[in-house]
């Protein structure tokens, strides 16, 4: 789960990382309002969850209120990659003498903690790792001893020569581990770090990703998540307790596991279609589940076809029989399902299709093309 | 013969009373897995089906029944302390089905279980399965039967699909292992090859991997420097977008790494035949043996 730049900022000024006050407005008025209030220059920052806001022209710098107004109403309801900025964030703007790059992440390699400091901060870290390796330390933290103090010294003395500076710099690398452990987050940045002309280390920036599986031991971490910033249709499935993500193509997908349910959309290009999602119903065989599956399937338009593919392991082929059935009684569903199923009850849950006049397919690639075939009207 | 499971393997099921846990040590049992305890906190002293005795602890399922395999089906806040304390008991392999394990968790618990010379499988895995002899998981019986095939995924239904077209086509597998989907687990789609390697029954090996990390490619160079047996392998996410996490939490393309294409090319490159579509193991697993 991602959160925005302001409840990371939150989360690491709880920590003790210094961050400059700030506050999250909706509207032109309470930008001009706030800016008004902090009575300096301000920078007006768009709150989505994605990067290159500055590129997209979502961050802005305003030397006073009434520009402050001005920067909101054009930042507010502009769209940065496919997603509509409904919130800014209004913050003093900083001097700034240097910028560094400060982050952790989960490393799959080491399976640690790996911090990754750079003297090269504001730019986007991986194209630095890509044309200017040695410019970034990396550093693994075993996670059982924590981030000990002379690792911490060791990275703040790779950005800054003043001793002042160093020890700042080295006790924001420990409260920004600690921000990162408590959270439960699989990624915590600082970018940039800066220090100001007073000689102060600040974190202007700030990026954290939440691992979803915490969130269920985490209440308050959950709370900060921002449902009007996610796919509508890709929230209703996360309720219903389903994998769903929602693609450009028009061959609507259902399969129970995630391997197989990439296999299958990768399939459907093979066979010349585009998936119109990834969906995982799981391994229960509730049918509720398959009656909330088709529901957010149908409710895409694009969708010219519904595609099940069913291998029977824990779930078993007649409780997603009777979901079908159930589903197609419920809602109208005007476009045809080709449905694959095979394995557990497999028997059962063909009887109860053909009761109620589908027909049932066994093998995968079959199932697949004859969708494919159906979508792009190639079928007789 | 077979990898890390046998006739031998003598099963204790963490979690034996729960949904999940009750009605696949049912069917463990019925395939014919040792299943000599169940452990439940607090419900020591009944049987699970009037057979299996169910215990407070591991430790016990170690000392009364000679238990030496674990199966976890504990729920997420639980599974990490259950690997814990199986790997304190003793017991030597560990096979963690849950899934939702934290992954700050499993950097605690990955090491821990290493130190005490513990083998961990999972989380988030289906087990594994040594036709005709055990299994421990939640792979169905049926799909698969005996022969010379190893097969290792990090998947659960997609395994059931391609040892299922292997097993329609007449061919069987020594073990079927299911490595799990999350970002950090135990082991890896090395420590399976070297396993096969050293299995003579073992004549050629299946690698089903996905998007998100670089085992398979380590794998890769694994299979071109240690391994003599063939090697034929499917990468699933060709299609998934960057930046998404496709259901299984380690199934995640970050930034560019971590591609289809990118694990497709490191197969091709060190001598591993790559299925276009599931079905493809079938004919390449066919010309190898």
């Amino acid at each position: 789960m991602d959160i925005h730049e302001y409840q990371a900022k939150e989360l690491f000024a709880r920590q003790g990382i210094p961050v400059p006050p700030g506050e999250v407005v909706t509207s032109p008025e309470d930008a001009e309002r706030v800016a008004t209030r902090f009575g300096t220059a301000v920078m007006v920052k768009a709150q989505v969850h994605t990067g290159g806001r500055g590129k997209a022209g979502g961050v802005k710098f305003a030397k006073d209120a009434s520009e402050a107004r001005s920067h909101a109403e054009n930042i507010l309801g502009m769209t940065i990659k496919d997603l509509t900025v409904e919130r800014v964030l209004i913050t003093p703007a900083e001097d700034i003498e240097s910028e560094a790059y400060v982050g952790i992440v989960v490393d799959r390699a080491s399976k640690r903690p790996v911090f990754m400091v750079s003297a090269e901060g504001g730019v986007d870290i991986e194209e630095v790792a890509d044309t200017n390796p040695e410019a970034i330390r990396k550093l693994e933290v075993d996670p059982r001893y924590g981030l000990l103090p002379h690792q911490a010294y060791l990275m703040a003395a790779d950005l800054y020569e003043d001793a002042k500076q160093q020890r700042s710099a080295a006790r924001i690398m420990r409260q920004l581990y600690d921000a990162f452990m408590g959270a439960g987050a699989s990624l915590a940045e600082i970018n940039p770090l800066i220090t100001t002309p007073d000689g102060a280390v600040k974190a202007i920036d700030a990026k954290v990703t939440i691992d979803d599986n915490e969130l269920f031991r985490r209440p308050e971490v959950e709370e900060m998540r921002d449902v009007s910033s996610e796919e509508p249709s890709e929230v209703t499935a996360r309720e219903a307790g389903l994998t769903f993500i929602k693609l450009d193509g028009n061959v609507g997908c259902c399969v129970n596991g995630a391997g197989l349910a990439m296999a299958t959309m990768d399939l459907v290009k093979y066979y010349g279609g585009e998936p119109a999602n990834f969906l995982d119903i799981g391994g229960s065989s509730n049918p509720e589940k398959v009656v909330n599956a088709l529901r957010i399937i149908t409710s895409d338009p694009s969708v010219k076809v519904i595609l099940f593919n069913i291998f029977g392991g824990i779930t078993r082929c007649d409780d997603v029989a009777n979901g079908i059935v159930t589903a197609t009684e419920q809602i109208d569903i005007e476009v045809p399902i080709v449905i694959r199923l095979t394995g557990t009850n497999e028997t059962e849950g063909v009887r109860i299709l053909e009761g109620a006049g589908f027909s049932a397919m066994t093998d995968m690639d079959a199932a697949v093309e004859k969708a494919v075939n159906l979508a792009t009207g190639t079928d007789k | 013969m077979s990898i890390f499971i046998d006739k031998e393997t003598r099963l204790v099921v963490q979690g034996i009373t729960g949904r999940d846990g009750s009605f696949h040590t049912r069917q463990m049992i019925e395939y014919g897995t040792q299943v000599v305890a169940g452990v439940t906190p607090g419900k020591g002293g009944q049987r699970f089906d009037d057979s299996v005795p169910i215990l407070n602890t591991v430790e016990r399922a170690v000392s009364d029944e000679g238990a030496n395999t674990s199966v976890i089906y504990v729920p997420p806040a639980f599974a990490a302390d259950a690997i814990f304390e199986a790997a304190d008991a003793g017991i030597e392999f560990i096979v963690c089905i849950t899934e939702g394990i934290p992954v700050l968790d499993m950097m605690r618990v990955r090491p821990y279980v290493m130190e005490k010379g513990a083998r961990l499988l999972g989380p988030n895995c289906p087990g594994l399965i040594s036709p005709g002899k055990s299994k421990v998981g939640i792979i169905p019986g049926e799909i698969t039967h005996a022969g010379p095939v190893g097969l290792v995924s990090r998947s659960g239904t997609l395994t059931y699909e391609v040892v299922h077209k292997l097993a329609t086509s007449d061919i069987g597998t020594t073990t079927c292992v299911g490595i799990g989907g999350d970002p950090i687990n135990g082991t890896n789609f090395i420590d399976c090859l070297a396993a096969f390697e050293a299995d003579p029954e073992t004549e050629a090996i299946v690698v089903i991997g996905e998007i998100g990390g670089t085992d398979e490619q380590e794998a890769a160079r694994y299979v071109k420097e240690k391994v003599t047996k063939p090697v034929v392998g499917f990468i699933a996410g060709q299609t998934a977008p960057p930046g998404r996490r496709m259901g299984h939490a380690g199934a995640i393309i970050s930034g560019s790494a971590g591609t289809a294409e990118e694990k497709i090319q490191t197969f091709e490159e060190n001598g591993v035949g790559v299925a276009q579509r599931p079905v493809d193991v079938v004919g390449l697993i066919r010309d190898v043996l």
